[in-house]
């Protein structure tokens, strides 16, 4: 049903070719067959000098665990752990245990170049999993792709992107904002749009996709407002007044960081009750992890739309949250992006077990089409372009905090980070 | 951009729009008032200002969780004892910090930034080691969240009442105590002429103390106040620096009553602006606006004495 | 001030000057790996600031905390150039308007701005590289040193401008990259940056520039100009009433520093690779302040060590106790300020200096020693 309104681009022409390809592969993936390390001489699975010795292979945790970003990343360096762990407990990869090093990028870009180097120049580590903002992954980008390191990217981020050397675990932008547009627009009638955002690129690129989309793809549409704040921002009084002028259907709101705890609270303070959806509030930057800070009495009743939420009810994620649980405490909470960081090592180690080798060359090559059935999102493949097929889900907040799935698309979408039609 | 709507319906927004500019006015002088009272009155700059208000939002949610744990009968009510020991807190590590830091420093006011810089950095990482690097949600009692509808179209929220209330309150209070106790003074006594305060027997160091402890204070109220519209978290501090030092000195920094004025003129400007353009363009015209007569007037709106 | 100081150079001096050479130019190349070499030459783009500030603050009680803005604004005119030169319409024909840098298609622009052509010239943007962070000096020096702003009051408000220039810089991101900066930066006439070789080569670029600096600062010190500031600083009513035009001499080293910083941050952009606002706003401003005042605020050799030892110990402690960084760094801000006002340079000035002169037969016995309270 949500192919209806998807232009062609962007419904694709590759899915019946991945859909007959699929079965057989997952099948000798995801046999139980055990690795061991004699099997795997290092020298001929390791051709390239990487940190890999007869029982460990080392990769790298590069996170902000210092400065402003260290209340976003503390989640997905959780989960990167945990699947680490997890791995290990099963055998590790090829037979050998994945130790890791952590470093902190501290919220600042250079610092990220600066560890990301000496991840891959000194510590000679296999892989990384890392980075959350886009400016700390466009600092990276070059030390990945001069030194050919394999990045694994857990947020959900603008797209208009393509590196060899990045796996992007997180959805780009037309993936998770076509699938909910179309959504409240058909079940909610929703006809008028007031897009506001926090002033950088992945707002910007991400509202001016949902633009376009509203203008050209949605018929009797439009767009009634469209306003960014600079990050940190914290007085919205201005903006909410802007909105009950202008009476849109639905607010998208893609504010981040502090400046979000501000705004649902000041938008509930201003009487903008979201539990009578006048307006609806549709936002892509609230996950679970924010609703802490927000607090879920100021939250409920918003929509958000993105591809993983805490409360869905499959086996894997019923099982991946219990893990982390136990690992990290009872009372935490797993928002899109730690999923999304949590599946970086598991695509990674079969992209190796693929392979049979840890080489760089050879991992990249055989990533593409990796499946993982048991991802807690649920299946998810990673498409040629380096980024991973995943549905696109929307949830309403309650007031515990958690989201409710109210809706999710029949099909995987496919990624489409350079969409025609949208630029 | 108006033709679409009714008479009515624009004089509720101008009328609601008069209110934010006059909330932010309100947010901009609660955050500045301490940083004043300190900077005006010792010459000290406080770079660890904004630690001190998340210290007190940091308080509010401690007390909000003890009531909702031990009293929940009167959970409604918590946040004004919230407010009072968040004053405590921030004043008494202003105290301790005056004492073991700034004391030293008086002579160097160019060193005592640095070093309050530093105390800046090691407050956001016990906070950090202490509440985790996640922001914290502190729940709000709900007769605070709402909003008083005064017309069809007018809302006004009751938040933004209280953080009104609040910062004339602090205002009124920090003038009488500046112009009317015997402390407030003494402070003046001192900030004109040290020497000879000393020799007519006013206790500097104490009154000194007490100065930073209250401007310490006064920031501990503003970050519980700002528990309902902003977001509590080891970094948060950061998010009100830039404004409050703009507000100070754009005021003129030994003014009180400057520190005031340039609160309202900014926050007025902003809000206008707002409403006419995007979000950030307002701010960024505001922030020129602002730097413009800050080149024609570097001294700021009101000062006197700060040519050397 | 000193009975020697009419000479540029003191023996202490040619001793200080030379042992410095040997650690930048032989024993860190000898001794580091290509990586490391690469941090220390990141590092050393600070020293350009640290000494810039110890000119302004230590020599004429001048506290800019907006130092962070010149160094942006220097690394920004590189930048603008690289990535000009990156983004060719080849490298760029995936792009609705190729031929112009990404983040401008990205924001929808579709041609290059007007300011962006000239740093289309490297001749152009080498002279940029110093002249706009002098020129946004010279402005502001000129608004506040006539009319006797200084002090603290000086320092917020420079302040207030690094937080302005970031938010200008981060919201108007078709034009200068935003948040991200300006990233992908790949080759200098056809020259790439990024390899190990070039790198190399630009450790020792930087390493010479930076000599330059040190000479022309070591001048300033010495000449006139240099103990007038410090006779300003410590009186600086007496110095105007002698019929000396204050405001000129520092706008005049507040502009030098400006230009020493605009170097730093163009070296900053080649080694790195990159430009983003969070070089230019009041964190990095702050802390190259520290920088300084580690080294020693009195010694524009101080300045340099002092870049390398807090960026080397952040470094470091940041790969084993990412936690403890930030106590470390508070502490060590507020232990100089409090402990050692003066620095490295005052710890080896009262502690060591006098055993090496007993050493070396007491000829060039405190003739470098900074006595002197500092600033304020």
């Amino acid at each position: 049903m949500t192919d209806r309104k998807i232009p062609k681009s962007l419904a694709g022409p590759s899915r019946r070719a991945f859909m007959a390809g699929s079965a057989a592969m997952t099948a000798s993936l995801f046999a139980p067959k055990a690795l061991f390390a004699q099997d795997y001489p290092t020298a001929q699975i390791n051709t390239t000098g990487l940190a890999v010795t007869d029982d460990t292979v080392t990769i790298g945790i590069l996170h902000s665990v210092t400065g402003t970003m260290a209340i976003s990343e503390t989640g997905s360096v959780q989960a990167e752990k945990l699947a680490i762990e997890q791995i290990n407990a099963q055998g590790g990869i090829l037979g050998r245990k994945i130790e890791y090093i952590q470093e902190d990028g501290a919220s600042d870009w250079p610092t990220f170049a600066e560890k990301a180097r000496k991840l891959l120049v000194n510590d000679k580590v296999a892989s990384v999993m890392g980075c959350w903002t886009s400016a700390s992954r466009k600092a990276v980008l070059p030390v990945f792709e001069q030194n050919n390191g394999m990045l694994y990217y857990p947020t959900f981020y603008e797209g208009l992107e393509e590196s060899p050397n990045v796996i992007y675990t997180g959805q780009e932008a037309t993936q998770q904002i076509i699938a909910g547009l179309n959504w409240v627009n058909e079940t909610k009638g929703a006809k008028s749009f007031y897009l506001l955002g926090s002033d950088y690129i992945w707002p910007r690129t991400s509202n001016k996709i949902a633009r376009k989309h509203i203008e050209n793809f949605m018929d009797g549409c439009e767009v009634v407002g469209e306003d960014y704040y600079p990050l940190g921002h914290t007085q919205f009084n201005s903006v909410i007044n802007k909105i009950r002028l202008k009476k849109p259907d639905v607010i998208y709101a893609i504010v981040v960081g502090g400046s979000n705890v501000a705004f649902y609270k000041q938008l509930k303070a201003a009487g903008i009750d979201m539990t009578k959806e006048a307006p609806i509030v549709l936002t892509i930057s609230v996950t679970e992890d924010e609703i802490r800070g927000i607090g879920g009495e100021n939250m409920e009743g918003a929509y958000a739309c993105m591809k993983y939420f805490q409360s869905l009810d499959n086996d894997n994620n019923i099982a991946f949250v219990k893990a982390f649980k136990d690992m990290w405490g009872e009372d935490i909470v797993i928002g899109d992006v730690t999923q999304a960081a949590y599946l970086g090592p598991w695509l990674w180690k079969a992209a190796v077990e693929k392979a049979g080798s840890f080489d760089i060359d050879k991992v990249r090559e055989a990533q593409i089409g990796v499946e993982l059935e048991t991802a807690p999102e649920g299946y998810v493949k990673v498409h040629e372009n380096h980024h991973l097929w995943s549905k696109t889900r929307v949830g309403r907040a309650k007031l515990d905090g958690q989201y409710e799935v109210v809706f999710e698309t029949a099909d995987l979408v496919e990624p489409n980070p350079f969409p025609e039609g949208y630029q | 951009m108006f033709s679409d709507y009714s008479m009515s319906e624009l004089g509720a927004i101008f009328a609601m729009q008069g209110f934010a500019g006059l909330i932010l006015f309100s947010v901009f002088v609660l955050m500045a008032l301490g940083l004043a009272i300190i900077f005006g009155q010792m010459g000290v700059i406080n770079m660890a200002h904004g630690e001190f208000m998340i210290l007190g939002a940091y308080v509010t949610y401690l007390t909000s969780n003890l009531f909702a744990a031990w009293l929940p009968g009167v959970f409604g009510m918590y946040f004004f004892v919230a407010m009072i020991l968040a004053f405590i807190a921030s004043g008494a590590l202003g105290l301790f910090i005056e004492w073991a830091m700034i004391r030293h420093l008086y002579k160097r006011p160019l060193d005592t930034l640095l070093a309050t810089w530093g105390l800046s950095l090691i407050l956001q990482q016990v906070y950090r080691s202490v509440f985790g690097a996640r922001e914290v949600g502190v729940s709000i009692p709900d007769w605070m969240m709402g909003s008083l509808p005064v017309t069809d179209m007018i809302e006004v929220p009751i938040n933004g009442i209280f953080v009104m209330v609040l910062a004339t309150g602090i205002s009124l209070a920090v003038y009488y105590m500046m112009f009317r106790s015997s402390w407030g003074l003494q402070v003046r006594a001192i900030s004109q002429n040290r020497v000879m305060a000393d020799a007519v027997g006013i206790n500097t160091a104490w009154t000194d103390r007490l100065t930073f402890g209250i401007g310490c204070g006064v920031a501990g109220v503003a970050g519980s106040a700002f528990t309902m519209i902003g977001s509590t978290g080891p970094t948060a501090g950061q998010l009100y620096i830039v404004d409050t030092f703009l507000v100070v000195v754009f005021g003129g920094a030994a003014s009180l009553l400057g520190t005031i004025a340039s609160a309202f003129s900014i926050s007025q400007a902003q809000s206008i602006m707002e409403f006419f353009l995007s979000g950030s363009m307002a701010k960024v015209l505001t922030l020129l606006v602002v730097v413009g007569i800050l080149m024609i007037r570097p001294q700021g709106l009101f000062t006197l004495k700060l040519r050397k | 001030m000193e009975r020697s100081s009419n000479r540029l150079f003191t023996t202490q001096d040619i001793l200080g000057f030379a042992v410095l050479a040997v650690i930048i130019f032989i024993v860190l190349p000898m001794a580091l790996d290509s990586f490391r070499l690469n941090l220390f030459g990141k590092y050393l783009t600070y020293a350009f600031v640290a000494v810039g500030l110890v000119l302004c603050w230590g020599a004429g009680g001048i506290l800019s905390l907006g130092q962070g803005v010149f160094f942006g604004l220097g690394g920004y005119c590189m930048a603008m150039f690289l990535k000009l030169e990156a983004s060719t319409p080849k490298n760029t024909a995936i792009q609705s308007t190729p031929g112009i840098p990404d983040f401008m298609d990205w924001n929808q622009l579709t041609a290059l701005p007007w300011w962006w052509e000239p740093f289309n010239s490297l001749f152009f943007t080498m002279i940029a590289v110093v002249a706009v962070p002098v020129v946004f000096a010279l402005i502001i020096g000129v608004a506040m040193f006539r009319r006797r702003v200084g002090g603290v009051y000086f320092a917020i408000i420079t302040q207030a401008f690094a937080a302005i220039l970031t938010i200008l810089i981060i919201g108007q991101q078709g034009f200068t990259g935003g948040v991200n900066g300006i990233t992908d930066l790949r080759t200098l006439h056809g020259w790439d940056i990024r390899t190990n070789d070039a790198k190399e080569v630009l450790y020792f670029v930087n390493a010479g520039l930076l000599f330059a600096c040190l000479l022309i600062a070591q001048f300033v010190r010495k000449s006139k100009l240099g103990r007038l500031l410090i006779a300003m600083r410590d009186q600086e009513d007496r110095v105007r009433f002698s019929g000396y035009d204050v405001a000129s001499f520092k706008i005049f080293i507040f502009c030098l520093g400006a230009a020493f910083a605009g170097i730093g941050g163009a070296m900053f952009t080649l080694q790195v690779g990159f430009m983003s606002p969070t070089l230019v706003g009041i964190v990095p401003s702050i802390e190259m302040v520290i920088f300084c005042a580690v080294g020693g605020r009195l010694s524009i050799l101080g300045a340099v060590y002092g870049a390398l030892l807090v960026n080397w110990a952040k470094t470091s402690l940041s790969e084993s106790f990412p936690e403890l960084w930030l106590l470390g760094l508070g502490g060590l801000f507020i232990a100089v300020v409090m402990v050692f006002p003066n620095g490295l340079a005052g710890v080896y000035a009262e502690h060591i200096a006098p055993r090496l002169s007993g050493l070396f037969g007491g000829k060039t016995g405190a003739a470098k020693s900074p006595k002197e309270t500092p600033a304020e």
